[in-house]
């Protein structure tokens, strides 16, 4: 990635003037209470910019100019473009989805997932210097849970990553899961599509501190590793359905702890009943998940995990794995915003006279409540292009 | 549906490592609704700057109780002007004596909040300063009620953001 930044002047934004600071005592009333005027403690400046709702948070660059510099590496489009689809606005979202997806998969979308604390954001950080210093570009997308209480997040992950920051070939992005319950934000996919078109090479995904189930970071990476430490469990722990089950690459972490041989044996155990793949069909050459011990904090064992990652790399592609599962990532995407478009339509059904209308006449037995939903699904369809009448006449 | 949450990175640049301070504010923060990206210890400015733009922030929060504040604060300022960034609002706290805060105010530092500054305050001034009003609270517990469970009363609070409690109260 490179960074113009320098050379390209936002013109949309930053044009609030930098104030000068006389005026602060007194606008510190306004925003701040009787308090703010107190010398020290209160806001000198309540704004710099000109007012509530015309910040730059009411008026992004538009998405088009935003996505023509992503493509050309520059990072703050990128943070831009990211805060954008993570609003989630349709126009926006819909005019960004469709121009990224023609430049898409160029990447290699890397999973980290496991519980909280066993060494995830660690682990991430020790994989960016390694392939940094293999020359590849690494996007980072971070994810941390938001209160289901407030909707805040207080985002951790960047103390362990900070060591790249200035990094030109590395981004780092810290993601809330606003609500999103797999492991994921709604957006982290489509966060990836943006640090694809923006030239990572490598897109690292790390998941909220996951339990047992929250499998979705699998459905976005082309590798999935699952890293454990001693002293999350027992064996049992271990054979359970979920987390395990999507693992490419099981590493051990806080391998000089007591219990890490006892963990990478019961995990190999489990590799080697079977346990964690489903048989691919007509698949004769199967991946089989390594176990690596490590520990990331200093180091040892971080290559062996690099590598397990490159070779499974391989693996997607001569196997046709990569095809398989990039196809069945696209075909998630489609039926995801086929639902949701469903689902927008049936709430404006409901709103409306149409169910209440169905359901006297399911009452009335004049109709089943099956032909009822058939009738349903059918309302809000747009009305199919009306035939002419003369031609329908020839016909 | 559109989804404006305010982005805080907070840091805390330079040699000390009084942190208590900087993560009574996160969490305060946090609790109000915003989307806080934390960065650890003893950062430089060039760090600090790098996270506020690849997070995308709103506004960058620096708690500094090392003295090095007349230094600290204006590099930051500059780092982001030259990034096109000076949309950025840049806040901070820490022992900090009013003559300098005010100085750092005429360089472009938006508030200093020095101990004993409630955190509520903090958090009005930051909703206002960023200039979007976005939802303050979007989950099932109604508004007033933005402290969870196991929200320890003096966290929420905020007594005090100096860890050795020796800090000068506002006056």
């Amino acid at each position: 990635m490179t960074d113009s930044q320098g050379t390209a002047p936002e013109l949309d934004e930053g044009t609030a003037p930098q104030l000068d600071v006389g005026a602060g005592a007194e606008a510190g009333a306004g925003a701040g209470g009787p308090h703010a005027a107190s010398a020290v403690s209160g806001p000198m400046r309540p704004s710099l910019r000109p007012s509530h709702g015309d910040g730059r948070r009411r008026r992004p660059a538009p998405v088009n100019e935003l996505i023509e510099r992503v493509r050309g590496g520059d990072r703050r489009a990128v943070a831009r473009l990211i805060s954008l689809l993570e609003r989630g606005e349709g126009g926006e979202l819909r005019t960004a989805a469709e121009a990224l997806s023609a430049s898409a998969g160029q990447a290699a979308v890397v999973g980290l997932t496991g519980a909280p604390g066993v060494g995830k954001s660690t682990l991430a950080s020790a994989l960016v210097a390694l392939w940094r210093r293999e020359g590849r570009t690494v996007g980072v997308l971070a994810v941390d849970p938001s209160s289901p209480y407030t909707g805040g997040a207080l985002l951790g992950d960047r103390v362990r990553m900070q060591a790249h920051a200035l990094d030109e070939g590395v981004y780092i992005r810290s993601m809330a899961t606003r609500g999103a319950l797999g492991g994921l934000a709604w957006a982290t996919p489509q966060a990836a599509r943006v640090l694809d078109a923006a030239g990572c090479e490598v897109i690292l995904v790390e998941t909220v501190g996951v339990g047992q189930a929250e499998i979705d970071v699998a459905g976005l990476a082309d590798t999935t590793l699952v890293v454990l430490a001693p002293g999350l469990g027992d064996a049992v722990q271990i054979a359970k359905a979920g987390i395990l089950e999507v693992a490419d690459v099981l590493a051990v972490n806080k391998a000089d702890r007591e219990g890490a041989d006892r963990v990478a044996r019961d995990l190999r155990e489990m590799v080697h009943l079977g346990l964690p793949r489903v048989p691919e069909p007509g698949g004769d050459r199967r991946w089989s998940p390594p176990v690596i011990k490590l520990s990331a904090g200093n180091g040892k064992g971080v290559d062996q995990v690099a590598k397990a990652i490159a070779e499974h790399g391989s693996h997607l592609r001569s196997s046709g794995e990569l095809q398989r599962r990039r196809h069945a990532r696209a075909a998630r995407e489609i039926e995801e915003i086929a639902v949701a478009a469903l689902r927008t339509r049936l709430g404006a059904v409901r709103r409306g006279q149409a169910l209440d209308d169905l359901a006297e006449r399911v009452l009335a037995r004049s109709l089943g409540p099956y032909t009822a939903a058939d009738e349903l699904l059918r309302y809000g369809e747009p009305a199919p292009a009306p035939v002419p009448a003369a031609t329908r006449a020839r016909g | 549906m559109a989804d404006e949450r305010i982005r805080v990175v907070v840091a805390k640049p330079g040699l000390d490592g009084h942190d208590r301070g900087v993560k009574i504010v996160a969490r305060a923060l946090r609790d109000a609704g915003m989307e806080v990206v934390y960065t650890g210890l003893h950062q430089t400015p060039e760090q600090i700057v790098a996270a506020a733009l690849q997070e995308d922030a709103d506004a960058v929060g620096l708690s500094i109780h090392s003295g090095a504040h007349m230094t600290l604060f204006p590099r930051v300022l500059e780092l982001l002007r030259e990034a096109g960034a000076e949309d950025v609002v840049v806040f901070g706290g820490g022992i900090i004596p009013a003559e300098d805060a005010a100085a750092l105010g005429r360089q472009g530092v938006a508030a200093i909040f020095t101990p004993g500054t409630p955190t509520a305050r903090i958090v009005e001034w930051v909703r206002a300063a960023v200039g979007g009003d976005g939802p303050a609270v979007a989950g099932p517990v109604p508004q007033g009620a933005m402290t969870t469970p196991d929200d320890p009363p003096e966290a929420a609070e905020g007594r005090s953001a100096d860890p050795r409690g020796t800090g000068t109260p506002s006056r």
